[in-house]
């Protein structure tokens, strides 16, 4: 899923993700992207979301140290950052149980007014 | 290179376009800021006028400023002006030879434009010009059509079309650098844009947007009111990676009435990473969601290069909205209190840009920029109605007239530090941080404008 590492609600982070159907789209790899985003993702999250979608490859548990430099790792986290979309499915928040449906490849969070 | 140091000693003259004036000093010192370059103009400098000198760039700087802006037509490297033809050929006869000559020798190609600004030339005094300008060494090939080197004439008639002088009131000479990006406003038009929304931003505005936001390659570039997407193609086209949210199922999803009068309904691939595959920039598309900018479901940290939007207010965005949703949605309620109305408007207005601002503060990075739209109702306005945050610093501020009334104002801000527990109790406290009554009742001064203040109509229009 594309921004499963970004999101979260503050009840509950990382979001899980459930997917019924998973589209792998070919992305031109970036390496200097890959690289700034890195330092923005939580690491845990994105193994964990990329795992869920079975698109781990053999992404490491611990961030290599100068992945800058390491055009094979980044082109996986390529993959599973920009190429792994989530067409169906859901977002679930790991506290509450509550699922944020993903359609056509659009999550929706919303929130009902109770919930809010 | 030996002539290195003289490099930065030459002088650059940028020819602007004489609309959307307030911003192209911005975009400017935006695109001089991303090569970390001063804003250096020469003496005289008229920000209104077509013409600016500026000091204490390389030629790079000026290509790289070219290859972005919407606001500058063309830039020369200045080589002689003045008042008068005369003093122009004193001024030029006293540039340094040694700069000149390797654009005049023999070998080359070159030709000679005249533009005029604020005044038509007939085709007998372009020549009469061109040939004045023989005192110059030119050793080189007349070529029109393929020449190696252009240099121009320019000669500025003022700007009030109806009191042309007989005679310019300043001349330049120089040799032509590069042109701007004016192309891109006729072809990323909305006219011809795949998905378009009621609110889809002008082209021409969108690119001066990512420029006041000093978007540039690799940035991740984030719209909290994305609506069909128009900002993100502006930022995508500089080599931005975008996403954006909205609260609206609908608009993200294509789905619903076209906003073309000669088609009912949304085509099946109208959304926005179709408008971005249009211009060859889907790869820079990251995502998409629908979620209410107020209710943030990002992780705590800084996220974005660059937050750029333009936020509803009410006027024509459609006030048909669910349940929690926050937006200038629901004062039908309590229109005909007195005392109730301004509560719920000015407490969903406001907020809008109370929580812009806060939002900003968390996720972008430091040195990132917010660049919004601010309605403003004209007669209340002053400068200190733009809300502040003590995280953001204020770059520029630059009107757009909507009409007689009302306007509204493109706002860029920078991030100086992340933001403190005691920045929130700031907050609070400084009447200066929370915006302005002014913009809770923009919807209202609006509409009592257009209306004449009956209150009948304005619940009318507020169609609830």
């Amino acid at each position: 899923m594309l921004t499963s590492h970004v999101k979260g609600v503050t009840k509950g982070y990382p979001l899980l993700i459930k997917a019924t159907e998973v589209k792998v789209n070919e992305v031109e790899f970036n390496p200097q992207f890959v690289s700034r985003m890195i330092p923005k993702l939580e690491w845990s999250a994105l193994l964990q979301a990329a795992e869920g979608l079975g698109h781990r490859q053999d992404l490491p548990a611990e961030l290599v140290s100068e992945y800058e430099k390491d055009e094979e790792f980044l082109k996986k986290v390529h993959r599973a950052l920009l190429e792994v979309e989530v067409i169906e499915g859901c977002l679930q928040c790991p506290e509450s149980g509550r699922e944020f449906p993903i359609s056509r490849g659009i999550p929706n969070m919303l929130l009902s007014e109770e919930e809010a | 290179m030996a002539a290195s140091s003289n490099r930065t000693r030459l002088r650059y003259l940028l020819h602007l376009a004489q609309d959307n004036l307030d911003f192209r000093l911005p975009e400017i010192k935006a695109l001089l800021a991303l090569r970390g370059k001063p804003f250096h103009p020469g003496e005289h400098f008229k920000e209104k006028a077509p013409f600016w000198c500026l000091d204490g760039l390389c030629e790079d700087d000026v290509r790289g400023i070219m290859a972005r802006s919407v606001c500058a037509k063309s830039a020369f490297e200045l080589w002689g002006h003045g008042q008068t033809h005369s003093e122009l050929r004193t001024s030029l006869l006293t540039y340094p030879s040694e700069l000149m000559t390797p654009f005049l020798h023999k070998d080359s190609t070159y030709k000679i434009n005249v533009y005029t600004f604020n005044k038509t030339l007939e085709f007998p005094d372009r020549i009469k010009r061109i040939n004045a300008m023989e005192y110059l060494p030119f050793e080189g090939t007349v070529s029109l059509k393929s020449s190696q080197h252009i240099f121009c004439l320019l000669e500025d008639y003022g700007t009030d079309p109806n009191n042309i002088p007989e005679d310019p009131y300043y001349i330049y000479f120089g040799r032509w650098i590069a042109d701007g990006q004016r192309e891109l406003i006729r072809s990323h038009s909305v006219k011809n844009r795949h998905f378009i929304g009621n609110t889809s931003m002008d082209a021409g505005l969108s690119f001066i947007m990512a420029n006041h936001a000093g978007v540039k390659e690799n940035d991740l570039v984030f719209d909290p009111f994305v609506g069909t997407g128009s900002l993100l193609v502006a930022c995508s086209h500089f080599g931005a990676y975008v996403c954006g949210i909205d609260i609206d199922y609908n608009t993200i999803h294509g789905r619903g009435r076209s906003s073309r009068t000669n088609q009912k309904w949304r085509g099946p691939d109208e959304n926005i990473r179709a408008n971005l595959r249009q211009y060859g920039k889907e790869k820079m598309y990251v995502d998409v969601m629908v979620s209410d900018a107020s209710k943030s479901v990002w992780r705590e940290a800084a996220l974005f290069d660059a937050i750029i939007t333009d936020p509803p207010y009410g006027i024509r965005e459609s006030t048909r909205r669910t349940g929690s949703h926050k937006d200038v949605t629901k004062p039908a309620d309590g229109i005909y209190l007195e005392s109730h109305v301004p509560v719920s408007q000015a407490y969903h207005l406001s907020d809008i840009f109370t929580d812009l601002l806060n939002f900003s503060a968390l996720h972008l990075v430091i040195g990132g920029r917010l660049v919004y739209w601010l309605p403003v109702y004209r007669p209340e306005y002053c400068e200190e109605t733009v809300p502040l945050n003590p995280c953001l610093r204020l770059i520029s501020n630059c009107e757009q007239m909507l009409s007689s009334h009302t306007s509204r104002r493109l706002i860029t801000m920078e991030k100086i530090k992340e933001p403190e527990e005691f920045d929130s109790l700031a907050h609070l406290a400084d009447p200066r941080f929370s915006p302005f009554q002014g913009h809770n009742a923009f919807r209202e001064k609006y509409f009592s404008g257009v209306n004449k203040r009956k209150e009948e109509n304005k619940s009318d229009l507020n169609g609830e």
